[in-house]
């Protein structure tokens, strides 16, 4: 198999991604229909596709820098709750949007330092890891939650200037809350860190081959740490999205599976970032078709039939177009050095 | 012969340090969650006392431990046995709705069978309505690629949203005055009695457990599952139809669950309601982690977490300390089970080496692509 050079077909980059390039292409011509028929409508959808598909996104980045570095983490639901919810209280307290988030983004990250003791350090199995951190994060924000609190106002959206006038890009994409944009920021970034820099090289490789990233003189251990706590935090930043930019209030179990359909997401986009971002605006393009539809009272469907729309489209996606997903190879593999 | 007995005396022993240390385990984390408790200015003994009351004060107390523990051995039988065939099975939830479901349908629209009949019926129906919604992420996964742990949590909300649909419109109650969304009550011949104050299910619960046990331990096809699990390409390699036993781990899981819900469903709430099972999939995730995936293992932790559940309403009256902190305390416990900070403790104050057990991995990665 390796025998063989790669003719121009496999190089050739449309053809290689022509299944997503055909996708695209559907989608541009189904936006741009919509919006010339149904102004109003296709603006709100696509603003709806983009809110929704924010926590998804944030949280298959965590899921992402952890795994890449070999950490599995299915503890990202129990991040963004408990984040959400410190977030939620410190806005309480204090009034500070921007010290709330930061709090909210913390507790994310040190949610992911306790995620790295156990799986790098303690060498417990992963997948029990991220099961403490989930029934830890339900039971301490079930514990603490007072009913009746209400944050002092949330994130506003910010007009990008002459931006946001361009005729629907600029609604739905340059009038936004600031998470929002750091969302999008964030997923440039980490794909750009991921392939080009040292630092994704070295995540990369201790990822994939542990003991040889070892042998030259790469500290494993401390890649997965500050991996793992790079995704708490920006899980911490999907749980603060949740209660100060999106609701306004916190509630119990809010997080509502998110976390893990944000692996989903992840495993979907093939643990690249961009791939990532592009399975969470799918999906929260299910969520936004779903509820637009309700709105628009389509009545004889029973609305339980449209709510199980972006599980079954997620479902048929990953079992038509991705196929076998490959993860990187040490994955949730203890290291252990010799 | 001298021999046996020391091997005897061995195996003794392993199986006391494994009681042991998760009971240690126990007491370190009940002994943080006092803390907390301290914390949020109440009384830790008076917490624990109503806590242990509401388990097991009274024979009332004690069947409400076993009705809350019997669904959890189910559903923790289920991911265990999943685990056993290297698969994550996140989707004990939706296939324990699905058994919850059949099992209501079987028990309202027959009448007038005997007991001895309409009871198995229904329980199988309830199985079987797991097993097939089991096998659908079993299948997608060999024939498609398409890994386990997505697949199942979408197959979670969908059931959800389906059993919903069903119990709010085809199947609704439809006796006068009823509003709310739930199936009629099951027939009294197709309710699983409770035997002076132990519940029939948990009888079942204890049958299943030790069933799957055999299958795993001492037959073929437990054989070929666990070595699935270990290693499909060694098990395709040795001549094991690897699909077929994937398929068909994740639809016996899938049927342990469903049958959890069935039992649930005939034993306890006596109808399908929505929202009334919602958390025994997931905590059968915990309970089958606590049991480091062993059947018995699992059994006992089922009781353990049943307590808890059966305990808080009890410690949230008396005690004013709400039912949250078991969830607090159940995921310190996994914490000091899985991390063997114990064994860790002992171990480095004898000035050896930690060998890590093989017990404590449950799972690598996402599963091994065949």
């Amino acid at each position: 198999m390796e025998a063989t050079l790669p003719d121009r077909a496999q190089t050739n980059f449309f053809y290689r991604h022509r299944l997503m390039v055909a996708l695209l292409a559907v989608i541009g011509i189904v936006i741009t229909v919509g919006y010339l028929n149904e102004p109003r409508i296709t603006r709100a959808v696509l603003s709806s596709t983009l809110r929704q598909s924010t926590p998804l996104v944030l949280g298959a980045l965590c899921g992402l820098w952890g795994e890449r570095s070999g950490v599995i983490n299915i503890g990202i639901e129990g991040q963004m709750l408990l984040a959400a919810f410190i977030g939620f209280l410190t806005s309480v307290y204090t009034g500070n949007l921007l010290l709330a988030v930061s709090a909210g983004v913390l507790t994310g990250a040190l949610l992911g330092l306790l995620l790295a003791f156990m799986s790098v350090t303690l060498k417990m199995d992963q997948i029990i890891g991220g099961t403490v951190i989930n029934i830890l994060a339900l039971g301490l924000t079930g514990y603490y939650y007072q009913q009746g609190l209400l944050t002092q106002g949330k994130l506003s959206p910010v007009a990008l200037g002459p931006l946001a006038d361009i005729p629907l890009i600029g609604p739905v994409l340059f009038n936004n809350p600031p998470i929002t944009y750091i969302t999008l920021l964030l997923v440039a970034f980490s794909h750009y860190l991921l392939w080009y820099t040292r630092w994704g090289l070295r995540t990369r490789a201790v990822g994939e081959h542990p003991r040889a990233a070892d042998t030259v003189g790469i500290n494993v251990y401390r890649v997965r740490y500050i991996n793992v706590m790079l995704g708490g935090a920006i899980a911490g930043l999907a749980g603060a999205f949740l209660t100060l930019e999106a609701v306004g209030s916190f509630e119990r179990g809010m997080t509502n599976g998110r976390g893990f359909l944000a692996l989903a997401v992840m495993i979907f986009g093939k643990w690249t970032p961009l791939g990532s971002w592009g399975a969470a605006l799918l999906v929260g393009l299910t969520y936004a078709l779903n509820t637009q539809f309700q709105f628009m009272g389509i009545a004889d469907i029973p609305p339980q039939f449209m709510g199980t729309l972006p599980y079954l489209i997620t479902i048929i996606v990953l079992a038509v177009f991705v196929g076998h997903a490959r993860p990187p190879a040490a994955d949730g593999i203890p290291y252990e050095k010799e | 012969m001298s021999l046996g007995i020391r091997s005897w005396v061995a195996s003794l022993r392993r199986v006391t340090a494994s009681i042991s240390l998760p009971l240690l385990s126990v007491v370190v984390a009940l002994l943080i969650g006092a803390f907390v408790i301290v914390l949020g200015e109440s009384s830790p003994v008076e917490a624990y006392r109503a806590l242990f009351r509401g388990a097991f004060g009274s024979q009332a107390a004690l069947q409400r431990t076993l009705e809350k523990g019997t669904p959890l051995i189910f559903s923790g039988l289920a991911v265990a046995f999943a685990f056993k065939g290297g698969l994550f099975n996140i989707g004990a939830q939706g296939q324990l709705l699905f058994g919850a479901m059949a099992a209501a349908i079987v028990g309202f629209s027959l009448t007038g069978l005997p007991a001895l009949l309409h009871v198995p019926l229904a329980l199988l129906a309830g199985a079987f309505a797991g097993f097939l919604y089991g096998a659908i992420p079993g299948a997608l996964k060999r024939f498609r690629g398409a890994h386990e742990v997505i697949t199942t949590i979408m197959l979670n909300y969908i059931a959800i949203n389906i059993t919903d649909y069903l119990a709010s419109g085809p199947y609704m109650d439809r006796t006068p005055g009823n509003i709310v969304s739930r199936t009629p009550l099951v027939a009294e011949s197709a309710r699983i009695p409770v035997l002076g104050n132990i519940p029939l299910g948990f009888i079942i619960a204890l049958l299943v457990g030790l069933f799957i046990w055999w299958l795993l331990a001492r037959t073929t096809i437990g054989f070929e599952i666990s070595t699935v699990g270990r290693s499909p390409h060694a098990a395709q390699y040795a001549g094991i139809r690897v699909t077929r036993i994937v398929v068909l781990t994740m639809a016996l899981s899938g049927a342990l669950a469903g049958l959890g819900g069935a039992v649930e469903t005939l034993g306890v709430v006596g109808r399908y309601q929505p929202g009334f099972n919602i958390g025994l999939g997931f905590d059968g995730i915990t309970v089958a982690l606590l049991g480091k995936t062993h059947p018995l293992g699992v059994i006992l932790s089922a009781l353990l977490v049943g307590a808890m559940r059966a305990g808080a309403p009890q410690m949230q009256f008396s005690a004013k300390v709400r039912p949250d902190i078991v969830d607090m305390i159940l995921a310190l416990i996994l914490f000091f089970v899985a991390a063997d900070l114990v064994r860790r403790w002992l171990v480095a104050r004898r000035g050896e080496r930690l060998l890590l057990e093989e017990e404590i991995q449950l799972s690598t990665g996402w599963g091994q692509q065949a």
